[in-house]
C-alpha cells in the first residue's frame, strides 16, 4: 500500500488528515475511513442522490467524487446539519411532517433542501420539486418532503 | 392517542443521520462476501475453475459441498438450494454458485470475476406461455408452482342467454421494489462445542431467516440470533430474499471463523433479488341487459420464477382479488403460478391484488364501453353491499358504501365537470390530450385464508426499571411507521402519554415471533394482540397490589418502578386468536378469505402529448376506507408512497429480460418517479370502525399499489378515445404503437 496519498479535509468543522488509496471515492473515505455513515449509498451511480452532501458549498453525489478532488476542501455531512442536540428548521420539520419514512434517502434529501434553500429561500412547490429532482425517494411520494422543505422555508422568513 | 399525529418514535435518529442501518454497523475485521452466480439459464454444473492472478489461498470459499445442514431455504416449499452443487442442475441465469470472502473489497470482487463455471447447458423456459405449452418440463411434472380453484354458482347457462358478453386478456410485468438501501446482511459465526450464529440485516422477517439459519446449519431454537438493524425500505423485497443472504453471510463466517459483510450492490440486487410477479389474466363477463353482471370467468396466471418461493401465497392473494368489487352469482376462477428459468419474483406491496386488479378494472371500462353504459354507472350498479356474497362465499358483514367512497373521488377530481372540459379543448389541434380515469378495488388484510392461525403470532409489553414500557414483537420498522404505531396502540390501550411508551429493538433472543411484517397486518393483527398484552400486563399491576385505578402517568410509572424491582423481569405476553364467525377451507378455497377488506376509490387526471406519447399524471385523488386511522399522517404517507409505486408501474417502470435475466439493472435504465415527475397527491380517508383491530384499525400498507394503474389506463383511453390499454407499464413506446393499432384499424 505504498501508493496511499495523504488527504487533508475538513468535515463538518473539523480537519482530518488521513492516508487514502489514491482512486478512492469521497463517499467511501467519509463512510469508511472517516465513520460519517450518515451518508448513505444508493447506487454508485450518480442518480439516487442519497450520497449528497456539500463539497465547498456546492451539492455533489460523493459516490462520484474522486476524494483527492476534496483536497483541501470542506465538507457538509448530515451530521453537520444539527446545532448539538438541536435540529435544524429543515431537520425539525422533516421529523414532525412526516418527510423521512424508512429514513435512507432523508441525510441526501436534508442536504440537497438545504443546497435549495440557500439559493432559492422561498421555494414554490414546483420549484422545490425541481429542486429535488436529483434525489430519489421510494417511501414518501414526496408529498410530506415537499411540504416539510416548504414549512422550514416559511419559519425562516 | 389513536387517532393523533404522534412523531415517528425513530424519527429523530433519522434525521440526525445516527440510525444505523446495516453497513453502518462497524465490526472489525469484518471479510467482504460475494456471491458468484450462474450466467446461464438452465443447465448441469460441471465443474468450477478458479483462474490465474488471484491468490485463492487467501480466500475464504464455500460450496454447496460445505454446507453444514440442508441446502434448502425454508419456505412456503422447501425447494430452492442456497448453492447448487457439481452434478446439480441450474435452473436461473442469477443462481448462487459459490461464496467468496476477502479482507480487501476490491479483491473479492476481482476474484470474482476470475471464477468461470463449466455448464452443460439445457433448453430454458422463459415465459409463460412456454411453460404453460410445456415445451420443457422444468418442474415436477406439469411446470405448476400453484394452482387454484373458486367457484361459486354456475357460469356454464350463462353465456348463451346474456345480453351481453365481453372478453378481454391483460399483462402486466415485473416491478421492482427499488428500496433506496440495497440487500445488506452482516454475520457472526461462534464455532465450538455450542456454535451460534447471528446475524445483522436489512430484512422483513426476523423469524423467516431465524428458521431458514436453524434448517441451513442443523441449530436447535437457541443458537440462532436475528437483528432487524434500521431498514431502508422493503415493500416486500426483503420478505423472503433475506433468508438466501443470510444463509450465505452466515456460510462464510462459519467457514471462516470471522464477521462477514455481505453488502449487494445496486446491479446485484436488480439482477437477483425478487420483484412482482409478471401476470396474464384472461377475463369473460356476462351483464343482463341492464348491464348486472351475471357471470364471470377468470384464468389468472403468474410468472413465478424457477422456485415456488411465495408463489403459491401471491397466487391466492391474487385469485381473491380478481372478482374485485362487484357483485356476482357465477364464478369460476382458475389460478395457476407457472415456472421458469428466472430468478424468483416474490413479495411486493399488494403481493398478487395490483395484477388481477388491474385486469378487472380496465375490464370494467371496457365492458361499459361494450354496453353502451357510462363507466361510473356499470360500477355503481354492480358494487357489493352488505350482505352480499363475495366468489368465496364471504359474506360482507361490514356496513361498506362503495357508491359513498367512488362520489367522494369524483367530487374531489371535479370528474363530470372536467371530464366535460376536455371532451371539448381534446378536439382542437393541439399535441396535449386529457382525461380521467376511475378505480375503485378492495385489498384482504392481514393473511389469506388460515394464515394467522398458522402463524399463531405472539407480541407482549414489557416493564422497564425505570417505569417505562417498552413494546416486544418481531415486526419490523421499514419507515411504514410501525414503531409509532404499536406505541400509540399500546399507550392508548394503558392510558399513558406516548413518550412513555417505547418499542424494544428486533432480535429474536429478546423479543417473540409477532409474525412477519407483512399483508397490512401488523396494525391490525399484532396491534390488536398488544392492546390484549397491554390490558393484560395493567390487569397484573392491579391484581397484585402495585397500581390502583383510575391512575395517573406518575402513579403508573411508580407501580412499574416497584413491581420491577419486587419480581424482577416483568413481561406480559398476548396470542392471535382467531375471531368467531370466520371460516376458511383451503381444500376448497371457500369462507372468509380475510377478516375484514379496505376499500378504496381512486381517481387520476392525465395529459398525453401526442409528439412525444409522454404522459403526465396531473392530479390523483386517492379515497379509502380503512377503519380507524391510527396515526394520519404516517398513514397518509403510506397512502402517497403506495400511490407513487402505482404510478410508476403503470407508467414508467419496466423490467426488460433477455434470456432470463434483467438486463436493465441499474437505476438510470430502470425508472423510478422522482418528485418532478408526480403530482401532488390527494388522499383522503373516510372512516368506518372495524372491530378485528385495535380501536376499529385496518391495513393500510398495500391498497394503495391496487389503484393507480387501472385508474390510469383508464384516464388515458378517456384522453384518447377506445385502445387496447390491457398491459402495464403504458410507456411511450407501448402507447404509440397501441394508438397505431386504432390508427391502422
Ligand atoms: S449513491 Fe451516489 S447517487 Fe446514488
Ligand atoms: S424515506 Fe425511504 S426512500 Fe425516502
Amino acid at each position: 500500500m505504498a501508493d496511499q496519498i495523504m488527504l487533508s479535509l475538513k468535515v463538518n468543522g473539523q480537519s482530518h488528515s488521513l492516508q487514502v488509496h489514491p482512486f478512492a471515492r469521497l463517499l467511501d473515505v467519509l463512510r469508511e475511513d472517516l465513520r460519517f455513515t450518515g451518508t448513505k449509498e444508493g447506487c454508485g451511480e450518480g442518480e439516487c442522490g442519497v450520497c449528497s452532501i456539500l463539497l465547498n458549498g456546492r451539492l455533489v453525489n460523493s459516490c462520484l467524487v474522486p476524494a483527492v478532488q476534496a483536497q483541501g476542501g470542506e465538507i457538509v455531512t448530515v451530521e453537520g446539519l444539527a446545532d448539538g442536540q438541536r435540529l435544524s428548521s429543515l431537520q425539525d420539520a422533516f421529523l414532525t411532517q412526516n418527510g423521512a419514512q424508512c429514513g435512507f434517502c432523508t441525510p441526501g434529501m436534508l442536504l440537497a433542501a438545504t443546497d435549495l434553500l440557500q439559493r432559492n429561500p422561498h421555494p414554490d412547490e414546483a420549484a422545490v420539486r425541481e429542486g429535488l429532482a436529483g434525489n430519489l425517494c421510494r417511501c414518501t411520494g414526496y408529498v410530506k418532503i415537499v411540504d416539510a422543505v416548504q414549512t422550514a422555508a416559511r419559519e425562516a422568513r | 392517542m389513536i387517532g393523533a399525529n404522534s412523531v415517528r418514535k425513530e424519527g429523530r435518529a433519522k434525521v440526525l443521520g445516527t440510525a444505523i442501518y446495516t453497513d453502518d454497523k462497524f465490526m472489525p475485521g469484518a471479510l467482504h462476501g460475494v456471491t458468484v452466480r450462474s450466467s446461464v439459464p438452465r443447465g448441469i454444473l460441471r465443474e468450477i475453475v478458479f483462474g490465474e492472478g488471484i491468490a485463492w489461498d487467501e480466500f475464504t470459499i464455500v460450496t454447496a459441498a460445505d454446507i453444514p445442514g440442508t441446502n434448502r431455504v425454508a419456505s412456503v416449499v422447501d425447494d430452492q438450494p442456497f448453492l447448487v452443487g457439481l452434478g446439480e442442475e441450474i435452473t436461473h441465469p442469477e443462481q448462487p454458485i459459490l461464496l467468496l470472502a476477502h479482507s480487501d473489497r476490491a479483491e473479492a470482487e476481482r476474484a470474482r470475476a476470475a471464477v468461470r463455471l463449466v455448464v452443460d447447458e439445457l433448453p430454458a423456459i422463459l415465459d409463460i406461455q412456454a411453460s404453460l405449452d410445456l415445451e420443457q418440463v422444468i418442474y415436477s411434472t406439469d411446470n405448476l408452482l400453484k394452482e387454484i380453484r373458486i367457484e361459486k354458482g354456475d357460469p356454464a347457462p350463462i353465456w348463451a342467454q346474456a345480453a351481453h358478453v365481453v372478453v378481454g386478456e391483460y399483462r402486466t410485468g415485473a416491478q421492482e421494489q427499488m428500496y433506496l438501501e440495497p440487500n445488506a446482511m452482516l454475520a457472526l459465526v461462534e464455532r465450538g462445542a455450542e456454535t451460534r450464529v447471528s446475524v445483522w440485516g436489512s430484512l422483513q422477517c426476523p423469524y423467516y431467516v431465524h428458521g431458514a439459519l436453524k434448517q441451513l446449519f442443523g441449530l436447535p431454537e437457541g443458537r440462532v440470533r436475528v437483528v432487524a438493524m434500521e431498514m431502508g425500505g422493503a415493500f416486500g423485497g426483503k420478505e423472503d430474499y433475506p433468508s438466501v443472504n443470510a444463509g450465505h453471510a452466515a456460510l462464510l463466517s462459519w467457514k471462516s471463523g470471522l464477521p462477514v459483510r455481505l453488502i449487494y450492490d445496486r446491479e446485484e440486487d436488480l439482477a437477483c433479488t425478487t420483484k412482482r410477479h409478471p401476470s396474464r389474466t384472461r377475463l369473460r363477463t356476462a351483464f343482463d341487459a341492464e348491464g348486472h353482471l351475471l357471470a364471470l370467468e377468470a384464468d389468472f396466471v403468474l410468472d413465478g420464477g424457477a422456485y415456488a418461493t411465495l408463489s403459491p401465497v401471491v397466487l391466492s392473494r391474487g385469485a381473491v382479488h380478481v372478482g374485485g368489487v362487484y357483485r356476482c352469482p357465477n364464478v369460476r376462477i382458475h389460478a395457476r403460478a407457472v415456472a421458469t428459468n428466472t430468478p424468483p419474483p416474490g413479495a411486493f406491496r399488494g403481493f398478487g391484488a395490483p395484477q388481477s386488479l388491474f385486469a378487472i378494472e380496465r375490464h370494467m371500462d371496457l365492458c361499459a364501453r361494450r354496453l353502451g353504459l357510462d363507466a361510473v354507472e356499470l360500477r355503481r350498479r354492480n358494487f357489493l353491499h352488505m350482505g352480499d356474497t363475495m366468489a368465496t362465499g364471504q359474506v360482507i358483514r361490514e356496513d361498506l358504501d362503495l357508491p359513498g367512497l367512488m362520489d367522494r373521488a369524483l367530487a374531489e377530481i371535479h370528474y363530470a365537470d372536467r371530464r366535460a372540459a376536455h371532451a371539448i379543448t381534446n378536439t382542437e389541434s393541439g399535441p396535449i390530450k386529457r382525461g380521467l380515469g376511475l378505480a375503485v378495488f378492495m385489498h384482504g388484510c392481514g393473511f389469506t385464508g388460515n394464515g394467522e392461525s398458522h402463524v399463531a403470532s405472539v407480541a407482549g409489553v414489557e416493564g422497564l426499571s425505570d417505569g417505562t414500557v417498552s413494546v416486544l414483537a418481531a415486526s419490523t420498522e421499514m419507515g411504514q411507521g410501525k414503531n409509532t404505531v404499536f406505541a400509540q396502540i399500546v399507550a392508548e390501550a394503558l392510558g399513558l402519554p406516548y413518550e412513555l411508551v417505547d418499542v424494544a429493538c428486533v432480535d429474536t433472543d429478546h423479543v417473540p415471533n409477532s409474525g412477519p411484517t407483512v399483508a397490512s397486518r401488523s396494525t391490525m393483527m399484532v396491534g390488536r394482540i398488544l392492546e390484549d398484552a397491554a390490558i393484560g400486563f395493567k390487569q397484573s399491576l392491579v391484581q397484585q397490589g402495585f397500581l390502583q385505578e383510575p391512575y395517573t402517568a406518575e402513579a403508573f410509572q411508580a407501580a412499574v418502578k416497584k413491581a420491577v424491582a419486587h419480581l424482577g423481569r416483568l413481561r406480559c405476553y398476548g396470542q392471535y386468536h382467531r375471531p368467531p364467525n370466520i371460516s376458511w377451507d383451503d381444500k376448497t378455497y371457500r369462507g372468509d378469505a380475510y377478516p375484514t377488506y379496505s376499500w378504496g376509490a381512486y381517481a387520476a387526471e392525465v395529459a398525453v402529448d401526442l409528439d412525444t406519447y409522454e404522459v403526465r399524471v396531473e392530479d390523483f385523488v386517492a379515497v379509502q376506507e380503512v377503519g380507524r386511522v391510527v396515526n394520519p399522517t404516517l398513514a397518509a404517507g403510506q397512502i402517497e408512497g403506495g400511490v407513487a409505486q402505482g404510478i410508476g408501474w403503470g407508467l414508467w417502470e419496466e423490467v426488460t429480460m433477455k434470456q432470463g435475466r434483467m438486463v436493465n439493472n441499474q437505476m438510470t435504465n430502470y425508472i423510478i418517479p422522482t418528485s418532478a415527475d408526480l403530482p401532488r397527491i390527494r388522499v383522503v380517508f373516510l372512516e368506518n370502525a372495524h372491530h378485528a383491530g385495535p380501536g376499529g384499525a385496518k391495513g393500510i400498507g398495500e391498497l394503495p399499489m391496487d389503484g393507480p394503474a387501472p385508474a390510469l389506463a383508464n384516464a388515458l383511453e378517456n384522453a384518447l378515445g377506445p385502445l387496447r390499454l390491457d398491459e402495464v407499464p403504458m410507456t411511450p413506446d407501448r402507447l404509440l404503437s397501441r394508438c397505431e393499432e386504432v390508427a391502422h384499424g
